[in-house]
């Protein structure tokens, strides 16, 4: 490779830099409105796409001049469509929940006259005297935004809007250094770990794959994200595919490699457009492909679409995948930094991983490890799902604690219910209890409560989820997802499978929980890659924090929880029945109810098929209908 | 040759360096039970997860097939958690096998009774659950008969057909608990591109794949 010349790329990049910062200025702080739509995947599922039409036609009805911009995902999932409008005079402002109807109002109102609508806001962007600002919400005292800072505030079909942000300023520096071990030193000092799970150093892992003999090498980008409820990768791909971009090119040059690799779920068809674009316009501005920025550096990046398979997120199935042959993980060693790709040493890295490096190169090392904590610097992202309020994505440091993710950050359970358990990291993660909400989350104390990080899946589980079904619901996935390869793996998890079916519907026997306990453990340290070392983790954790769930299922054929419906029955509790209201008689598919002389509906227990209309069919003033276990709590008919 | 000095079971031996664990202690007369470990693979397939032993320094149990013996390496075959693990991966595919060893053509010469009596495990589990994946027989071949039933997925029929043949006429097909050994887009064995060597049959452990009766010509050794 040509040694770098630093002043040409230096020159080349700010040329690059003044062009899109003007562009920028002329959108964010120009003298016409500006209306931003999020649509990301969780925007359009709610209806952005509608939405982003209905103002782009209004805009036109009306010839305003104000572009519409479409930006990615800001992380307030539960609140999509979400809308941003900045019009001269007026804060930035950002809108929940809207639909056509308020779109058409926005134009009109706000943008046409001076109302802007403030019913419809969700808060400000920046500090203002109008509206509260996003800012003074109680969720942003924990939030820390490094690698979602971009989402939503950019346009990702635009590279200006990136590079206007310091995109692309990492790069050029690290061109500027002399290719030697510098790069990888600054990765190692911020002592970045791994976000596809396991936690694993990235600039060791860097480190041991450029000692390696002189010879071809890659890097591939890991966007597999096959947990079911996990999306940050996806939102990352697709609101900001730049920095993982950025990020990968700059792993490339520290490494000496030419070639990588992004490996992308073909179900992200957005996700695979929008870096199809982001790669073709990097290419454009020399930011990629051939003695990037006269660096006399080359690098060069692919898109593979996988098949979607669980496992194919495995590093090594991962690596068998991209070379064409069946996705199924091989032993190791030989590590991927040695013996991977195509036998060559290889990089894999998370794609939250890779986002993480351009800014961990702009700001030092010694920034990143003022965040978070010694072991886990930076921050942690999770898709809150489940039984909370603020569903979406956050981005807190490392340390904060999942009481804090879960109830000041994500508003906490909803419906005034209690607060059961937390899913942590998704079918290989586990389920920690309350008395673990305290615990400051990083990789090493989230692994000694029986969880991981997992890929930051964050499920939130009430008093009306049974935790041996949960248990059942992540085996179940884990076990069709497995390759088959493994005795373990294969048959081990099905068998587990088998003892949590059976417990669940009531035909659990005794010794089923040794049983259970013993595979589970086998499983764990028995099978040959990490889909079935990890599988058990549910099973465990639900058994070391809720064995008396279990045993009331087993021992009591009851469900505490009340939701495995072959060990529940619905009952109308007699005095609270109103005479005159039928709600539920009619409601019923099954015509299971009927009044009895008293004008008091019973349910034949014979005919019921545990549909749970009638509950929901019951006034709330009455909620007469109940769920009882075991079944033969019913009240026997006078 | 380069070679180094290991223990096993408190037996010195001396073995050629980079060679795996497992063949070393075969070769010494020293069983470790395995059924998809191929000494002529360049890979170990390290699938069927009964070869597990201990090895002094190491937390946790290995397997056999896929540790390269090293200078001064102690290894005990029949530590206690090392037998767990081989037991416990016995009896999962005992709980999914058809165990019929009276009317099964590999009565007596089938790699499970072995391994059944070396782990001391019986053939039919008390403690798991039977799971049958009940496939169809294929009867479709002049000469022998495939039963997926009884086979425990160890790849020995894959690799030596594909050594004879170039591309194989069997391979692995589906995922999970569905994974089977089958012929290419699923065909019946009778109308496969098989040119009846029978290797495949020497080297099945099991009742898997067995000689008809009326066609069984004298055992041949194959060696893999
Ligand atoms: C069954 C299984 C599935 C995995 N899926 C993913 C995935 O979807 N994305 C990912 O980045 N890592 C996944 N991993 C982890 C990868 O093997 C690998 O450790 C990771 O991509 C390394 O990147 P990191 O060091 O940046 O975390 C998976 C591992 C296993 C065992
Ligand atoms: S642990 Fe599961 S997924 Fe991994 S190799 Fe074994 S069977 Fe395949
Ligand atoms: S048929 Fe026999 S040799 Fe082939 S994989 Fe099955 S058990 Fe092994
Ligand atoms: S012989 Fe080692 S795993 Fe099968």
């Amino acid at each position: 490779m040509k040694v770098a010349e630093p002043a040409a790329v230096a020159v080349a990049y700010n040329e690059i830099k003044s062009r899109a910062e003007s562009r920028w200025r002329e959108l964010a702080n120009g003298d016409k409105p500006v209306i931003m739509v999020g649509t990301a995947t969780c925007g359009r599922a709610a209806g952005a796409l509608q939405v982003l039409k209905t103002l782009r036609n209004e805009v036109k009805k009306h010839n305003l001049d104000c572009p519409v911009v479409e930006v990615g995902c800001m992380g307030h999932c539960h609140a999509e469509p979400i809308v941003m409008i900045k019009k001269p005079g007026y804060p930035f402002i950002s809108y929940g929940y809207v639909n056509p109807v308020v779109a058409e109002r926005l134009v009109k109102e706000f943008l046409l006259g001076d109302d802007p609508c403030l019913e419809s806001v969700l808060g400000a962007l920046e500090e203002n005297d109008l509206v509260p600002s996003l800012a003074d919400f109680p969720r942003a005292v924990y939030e820390k935004k490094i690698i979602l800072q971009n989402c939503g505030q950019i346009d990702p079909t635009d590279i200006d809007h990136y590079v206007a942000r310091d995109g692309y300023a990492a790069l050029a520096r690290v061109l500027q250094m002399p290719p030697d071990d510098d790069v990888i030193n600054e990765v190692k000092k911020s002592g970045l770990r791994g976000r596809g799970g396991a936690g694993f150093p990235a600039g060791q892992k860097w480190h041991a794959c450029r000692s390696t003999p002189p010879g071809p090498r890659y890097i591939i980008c890991n966007g597999d994200e096959g947990d079911p409820g996990a999306f940050m990768d996806r939102a990352i791909l697709e609101s900001d595919p730049h920095s993982v971009i950025e990020g990968m090119i700059i792993a490339g040059y520290a490494i000496g490699a030419s070639y990588g690799y992004i490996y992308v779920r073909a179900e992200y068809p957005l996700a695979v457009a929008r870096l199809e674009i982001a790669l073709r316009q990097a290419r454009k501005l020399n930011l990629l492909g051939k003695n990037i920025l006269g660096s006399g550096f080359s690098f060069h990046i692919r898109l593979f679409q996988g098949s979607g398979a669980f496992v194919c997120g495995e590093a090594t199935a991962l690596a068998a995948s991209i070379e064409g042959k069946p996705g199924t993980p091989r032993p190791k060693p030989p590590r991927m930094t040695t013996e991977g790709l195509f036998g060559r040493p290889t990089v894999v890295n998370n794609v939250k991983t890779l986002a993480f490096v351009p800014p961990i190169i702009r700001n030092g090392a010694a920034w990143f490890t003022s965040i978070g904590t010694k072991d886990s610097p930076g921050t942690a992202v999770f898709a809150l799902a489940g039984k909370i309020a603020n569903t979406g994505l956050v981005e807190v440091p490392m340390g904060t604690t999942l009481r804090q993710v879960i109830f000041d950050v994500g508003g906490g359970i909803p419906k005034g219910k209690k607060f059961k358990a937390v899913q942590i990291g998704g079918p290989s993660g586990g389920c920690l209890p309350e008395s673990a909400l305290d615990l400051p989350i990083d990789f090493d104390s989230l692994q000694d409560a029986g969880a991981m990080m997992g890929s930051g899946g964050m499920v939130v589980l009430d008093e009306d989820d049974c935790m041996v079904e949960i248990a059942r619901y992540f085996l179940e996935f884990t076990q069709r997802e497995s390759c088959g390869k493994c005795t373990f793996c294969r048959l081990g998890t099905k068998q587990m499978l088998a003892i949590l079916d059976d417990i669940t519907l009531g035909q659990g026997k005794e010794g089923d929980i040794d049983t259970l306990l013993q595979l589970a453990e086998d499983v764990k340290l028995g099978s040959l890659c990490g889909l079935g070392k990890t599988a058990p983790n549910p099973v465990l954790t639900t058994l070391r924090y809720f064995k008396d769930e279990y045993e009331a299922h087993i021992t009591e054929g009851r469900c505490p929880a009340l939701m495995c419906r072959e060990l529940i029955a619905y009952y109308i509790l007699p005095d609270k029945c109103e005479r005159s209201c039928d709600a539920c008689v009619g409601t019923c598919t099954v015509e299971a109810i009927t009044p009895n002389k008293k004008r008091i509906k019973v349910i034949d227990q014979e005919k019921c098929v545990k549909c749970n209309t009638c509950l929901v069919a019951c006034p709330p003033q009455y909620n007469a209908v109940i769920k009882l276990s075991p079944p033969s709590e019913v009240p026997a008919a006078k | 040759m380069k070679t180094v000095s290991l223990t096993i079971d408190g037996r010195k031996i001396i073995a050629e360096e980079g060679t795996k664990l497992l063949w070393v202690a075969l070769d010494n007369g020293i069983y470790i039970p395995n059924l998809c470990a191929i000494r002529s693979s360049p890979e170990p397939a390290a699938a069927c997860r009964l070869c597990f032993v201990e090895v002094a320094g190491k937390e946790a149990p290995v397997t056999a097939c896929t540790e390269t013996v090293a200078e001064g390496m102690v290894v005990n075959t029949r530590g206690k958690k090392a037998l767990r693990l081989a037991r416990s991966a016995f009896e999962l595919l005992m709980a999914s096998h058809p165990v019929d060893c009276a009317g099964c053509p590999a009565n007596r010469s089938c790699e499970l009774q072995k391994i059944s009596g070396h782990l001391k495990v019986k053939l039919k589990t008390k403690r798991l659950r039977t799971l049958l994946r009940e496939l169809p027989i294929d009867d479709s071949h002049p000469l022998f008969t495939y039963d997926p039933n009884k086979c425990v997925l160890c790849g020995r029929c894959l690799w030596v057909c594909r050594q004879q043949l170039g591309i194989g006429v069997l391979g692995f097909a589906h995922r999970g608990f569905q994974r089977v050994v089958t012929t290419f887009a699923d065909e019946p064995l009778g109308q496969s591109r098989c040119q009846e060597c029978g290797d495949c049959i020497a080297v099945c452990p099991t009742g898997a794949l067995s000689f008809k009766d009326s066609a069984k010509p004298a055992a041949r050794a194959v060696k893999i």
